[in-house]
């Protein structure tokens, strides 16, 4: 394939881990984010797992909230979408750290 | 360190570091706390820089400063499914200085360039620091609480710019947790291509760059948009949608994101791309008459924490955050004059943002959000009928041309009352332009 024709190829299909894969992060120990379990339990929504960007919020096989933090990109959209998501900075110099943004 | 300056800021972006600039070349003792790994590291715009207030600030800046390109034409498109109407202003004289005071910028490089400039003018910024909390005495805020050994600093006034994510604004009870009908969320990809595939493709010349906005299917026909800026050489690539719109159709920004760019219309812009990075961020748009308290004793809020964002077609928010930082400057100066730092002492500040263009537009504007969010009609039903009526219009058949118009027009009015829309129409463009 020459030059000319590599411009034309359809963008490649990134899911979303992989584009996460391309994102600078420097991971704390420590999540930023947590959630209540008992405030979560009710919740027949359960938003916090469509709404997020980087898809940070999941369920596991018991129905629990797990929080992948270390892929948070930092928006605050989960915080606006629900009342309980308790939002702590994370430590200076720490988190998403975009090369472009 | 001396733990008391004359003014401490929280955030490193634009409206931070102008004020930042501002009063360090007046002299004053500056420190501006940052979280990031250095400034800009936190943040993404959808990639375009209106520079009115930055030329004032730092004259010719653009022959300085990391700025991708200068916007002299522009596109706005609806999109269907497979089909699309768009029109596009090209103005040649916008490549002249000083190029229509809009540039697409990349914020990671431009943050870091504008912050370097206050730091030149004599300002302290620290980076890799989380201020927590304000410090108060009585009903004063006195300094901050930054996350660190020997963290208390103090100031005589404290300047909040962190950000549309505000935390410390709402834990001084100076504004309320925005609702998610306030706010946008927005993601973006930055895609890489090489400088003349994008010159080529997109019509350009040296250092001109496109804005494009899709509306309509480019998010599902929901409230919102898509957008493709051009930068020198990657373009930035998104969408945005009331954070209340994405949660009434349980959408995911990342598959709205990924059905915009593999939409027909907007796939053929991308190829030969290579994505680089992914980022989301929140938008303010709280509207006019839920714009928080500006000020309180010792303590100003500029920018997104203040939620100075045009969410009309104009979509402007840097300038507006720069705006607000020097003028949040001037009152901090005029506040040291009479040694008042009390809410009174520093009403400089809302006086000269209601004069200026920021309340201004805010005033004319703030409201768009939550009139078009009345007129759900206008991203889906109307795209698709106009669209549908043009495709009858310009479909090749045997019929007569007369016939074809007649079935295009009563396919469009068995779908849409015709009034309703001019009515619409009318409305919106008082709304949106």
């Amino acid at each position: 394939m020459n030059q000319f024709e590599q411009t034309l190829q359809p963008l490649a299909h990134k899911t979303l881990a992989e584009k996460l894969y391309l994102v600078r992060f420097k991971t704390d120990t420590e999540s930023h984010l947590k959630v209540d379990p008992e405030k979560c339990k009710p919740c027949k929504d359960k938003d916090c797992i469509y709404i997020c960007p980087a898809e940070v919020y999941k369920l596991d096989e018991k129905e629990n909230i797990v929080i992948s933090y270390e892929a948070c990109l930092e928006c605050g959209t989960c915080r606006i979408a629900c009342e309980f998501i308790e939002w702590r900075n994370p430590k200076g110099g720490y988190g998403v750290c975009y090369r472009y943004g | 360190m001396t733990d008391k300056f004359d003014c401490i800021i929280i955030g490193a972006g634009p409206s931070g570091i102008s004020c930042a600039y501002k009063l360090a070349k007046a002299g004053l003792s500056v420190i501006v706390f940052e979280r990031g790994e250095y400034p800009g590291s936190k943040n993404v715009s959808g990639g375009v820089l209106y520079s009115t207030v930055l030329n004032k600030l730092i004259p010719e800046f653009w022959k300085d400063a990391p700025v991708e390109r200068h916007v002299a034409k522009r596109r706005y498109s609806i999109l269907s499914k497979d089909s699309e109407m768009a029109v596009e202003f090209c103005f040649d004289k916008f490549n002249e200085p000083p190029y229509n005071n809009s540039f697409t910028v990349l914020r990671s490089k431009f943050d870091q360039w504008f912050a370097k400039k206050a730091e030149d003018a004599g300002a302290f910024v620290l980076t890799e620091t989380v201020v927590d909390d304000f410090i108060w005495k009585g009903d004063k805020v006195i300094g901050v609480k930054a996350r660190r050994e020997g963290g208390d600093v103090y100031a005589d006034v404290v300047v909040c710019a962190e950000g549309a994510n505000s935390l410390l604004a709402e834990k001084a009870g100076l504004k309320k947790k925005s609702t998610d009908h306030q706010m946008i969320s927005a993601a973006k990809e930055v895609i890489s291509l090489p400088r003349e595939v994008i010159e080529d493709r997109f019509n350009l010349s040296g250092d001109e760059g496109v804005v494009m906005e899709f509306f309509g299917d480019a998010v599902q026909g929901m409230i919102g948009s898509g957008f493709i800026y051009t930068n020198k050489d990657s373009l930035s690539v998104g969408i945005g949608c009331p954070i209340s719109v994405m949660r009434e159709n349980n959408m995911r920004p990342n598959d709205l994101l990924d059905a915009f760019k593999s939409h027909p219309i907007v796939k053929k812009f991308l190829r030969g791309g290579k994505t680089e990075e992914l980022s989301a961020k929140m938008i303010p748009e709280p509207g006019y008459k839920n714009l928080p308290k500006f000020a309180a004793n010792g303590l100003l809020i500029v920018g997104d924490s203040a939620g100075f964002v045009n969410p009309s077609l104009y979509r402007e928010g840097s300038n507006m955050a720069m705006a607000s930082g020097i003028m949040a400057a001037e009152a901090i100066l005029e506040a040291k004059e009479s040694r008042d730092f009390s809410e009174a002492g520093l009403a400089g500040y809302a006086k000269r943002l209601n004069d200026s263009f920021v309340m201004k537009d805010l005033k004319r504007y703030g409201d768009a959000p939550e009139k078009v969010s009345a007129m759900p009609q206008l991203f889906k039903e109307y795209p698709d009928a106009i669209l549908e009526m043009a495709k009858g219009y310009f479909t090749v058949s045997d019929l007569s041309k007369e016939e074809m118009q007649q079935l295009a027009k009563n396919n469009f009015k068995d779908k849409i009352s015709v009034w309703k829309f001019l009515w619409d129409m009318y409305k919106a463009k008082g709304t949106i332009l």
